[in-house]
């Protein structure tokens, strides 16, 4: 069966984001870009299902500008075999790039979607689920254990109280947690076949969909600072300044 | 104009989160309905009628909905949506799971985990782990949004609603239900806790988090950890605090042996009184801690618990 993983371009997890002067938007300016983690566990997590013999094809999809191309190359690189760009300048909303990737679902057929269960820049946790409304497919977000038998796949979901797990009729849609996998590094030998592996263009435009932004952001600030409080010497003082001082404990 | 907010339930009892999204829902304004969607829910529609602000409490209880796959409910959403301009359900793993198969059924963006209301149609959520705060207009038509808890006070519960029975079924019948493994805790909820005291990395293995139960059992306090703690393998993910993990606001918060990742740190500051307790003076945490402890953890935890 085809698996097909979208991944996102973001800012790497280790940077520290700066709010620009003007409000209008974080500073991405010379910024370390990389996949989006939760992305990266759906790489690997489709590529393990191709080791199994699960999977026969692993194909990542990502939509952006050119720069994009860098993460489809990681993603090669991890284990897929061939990726899409979809090539836009826009910042594009979720339902946007739901609808985009419904198209690649419909020309694909893929019979498991792994995507990222959020993405850490927008933090909006909303594509896979859309997706999956848009295809009709049933979905297993959050997941951290992906077993496909038959006809179905049973998916293991993190949920405020602890696990649950669904059986999904396939085509499903699967969203990742932490815990599903712990991707690899890609090795030397597997970044430079990765080069040659193929790399489709296609330009968002021809997709015959209408791409207006649905919201507007009308400012974005750093967040309040939280001021640095004391340091006390012992635990008996530790104590009786959260009884007497923040009267937190009684 | 008119709200509808999904009430997050476990088919017993109505969490107390949604007291906090009905909050958000009167920023917004307007007649605010509750959905209670489950199975054999009457005693959870029972406590949403007494929710204050609520006009009319929808019950759709069948076997359907029981485990409130997302298939079934965002169908049901989907259709009661005809008659809302807002659609709001609390960004736990319910509302999470299904609110963007709404919008996507409804051809709307979602707006998610919003922690203060502008106007009817702009919100201010966080972006980059919290490291960013965005005041955002939504322009579609009907607005989909969830809403992050730790943002609002919850509402009182001295209300009386009018409570009227759904019979329309929606079954997409794609997926099932297996099984739930849920954690068993005599302790408190850790979203509701008003105590809170978590472990990380320098808690060196999952054996040793025992040094925070004693603490915890007095001072009633939920346990939770870092992500550290977590990926390291020493307890469940669903203790993790954090922007991947849950966002909490207790009184009182205690990382112990935690650094202070802006992960973490995006999951607990806004806590009105953080301690920390770490041997590494200069760790990040303290700089957001109203109280630092530079001590070795094991020496202190024995001590703070025999403090009590």
């Amino acid at each position: 069966m085809k698996v097909l993983v979208p991944i996102k371009r973001v800012i790497d997890y280790n940077v520290k984001v700066r709010v620009k002067a003007d409000n209008s938007n974080v500073d991405l300016a010379n910024v370390k870009m990389a996949i989006n983690p939760f992305c990266e566990i759906a790489v690997e997590e489709a590529v393990r299902l191709k080791e199994a013999g699960t999977a026969t094809e692993v194909i990542a999809v990502s939509i952006g500008d050119k720069s994009c191309q860098e993460q489809l190359r990681t993603a090669l690189a991890l284990g897929a075999d061939r990726a899409i760009q979809i090539d836009t300048d826009q910042n594009l909303d979720s339902i946007n790039v739901a609808k985009l990737l419904q198209k690649v679902v419909e020309e694909e057929q893929p019979q498991l979607v792994i995507l990222g269960k959020q993405a850490i820049d927008s933090d909006n946790n909303q594509t896979g689920q859309m997706l999956a409304a848009l295809t009709g497919m049933a979905q297993g977000t959050f997941a951290s254990e992906v077993k496909v038998e038959g006809d179905k796949v049973n998916v293991t979901r993190e949920v405020d109280g602890g696990l649950q797990t669904l059986a999904l009729n396939l085509p499903a849609i699967v969203t990742t947690d932490l815990r599903l996998n712990e991707p690899r590094y890609a090795s030397l030998p597997n970044i430079m076949k990765a080069k040659r592996k193929p790399l489709d263009v296609k330009s968002a435009a021809d997709f015959g969909i209408d791409l207006t932004a649905r919201t507007n952001i009308i400012k974005v600030t750093p967040p309040a600072e939280r001021q640095a409080g004391i340091i006390v010497e012992s635990i008996d003082e530790l104590v009786e300044k959260l009884k007497n001082e923040a009267k937190v404990i009684s | 104009m008119s709200v509808l907010v999904y009430a997050e339930h476990d088919n017993n009892q109505l969490k107390a989160d949604t007291l906090k999204t009905v909050a958000a829902a009167q920023a917004i304004g307007g007649d605010i309905h509750l959905l209670v969607a489950g199975h054999n829910c009457q005693a959870v529609a029972e406590a949403a009628s007494q929710v204050n602000g609520v006009a009319k409490v929808l019950v759709a209880d069948n076997e359907a909905y029981q485990h409130q796959l997302a298939e079934n409910i965002s169908l049901l959403v989907t259709e009661l949506a005809a008659d809302y301009d807002h659609i709001i359900a609390t960004a736990l793993t319910t509302g999470k799971n299904f609110m963007p198969r709404v919008a996507a059924l409804l051809d709307v963006t979602q707006v998610s985990d919003i922690i203060a209301v502008e106007s009817s149609d702009t919100f201010v959520r966080p972006i980059y782990a919290g490291n960013a705060i965005a005041t955002v207009q939504s322009l579609d038509s009907k607005k989909v949004i969830t809403v992050r808890p730790t943002g609002f006070d919850a509402v009182a519960t001295d209300g009386n609603a009018e409570v009227v029975a759904l019979d329309k079924v929606t079954n997409a019948g794609i997926s099932s239900h297996v099984s739930d493994e849920l954690s068993v805790s005599e302790r408190p909820d850790l979203g509701a806790a008003s105590v809170v005291i978590s472990g990380g990395r320098g808690m060196q293995n999952g054996d040793n988090f025992k040094l925070l139960e004693g603490i915890a059992d007095k001072l009633g306090a939920a346990i939770g950890a870092s992500r550290a703690a977590v990926d390291a393998g020493f307890v469940p993910n669903d203790m993790q605090v954090g922007q991947t993990g849950k966002i909490v606001a207790p009184d009182l918060y205690i990382a112990v042996g935690i650094s202070g990742a802006i992960q973490h740190l995006a999951g607990m500051k806004d806590s009105k009184i953080i301690v920390a307790i770490n041997k590494d003076a200069e760790a990040p945490i303290f700089q957001v801690a109203d109280y630092g402890l530079v001590a070795d953890l094991f020496d202190a935890l024995p001590e703070l618990e025999s403090k009590l």
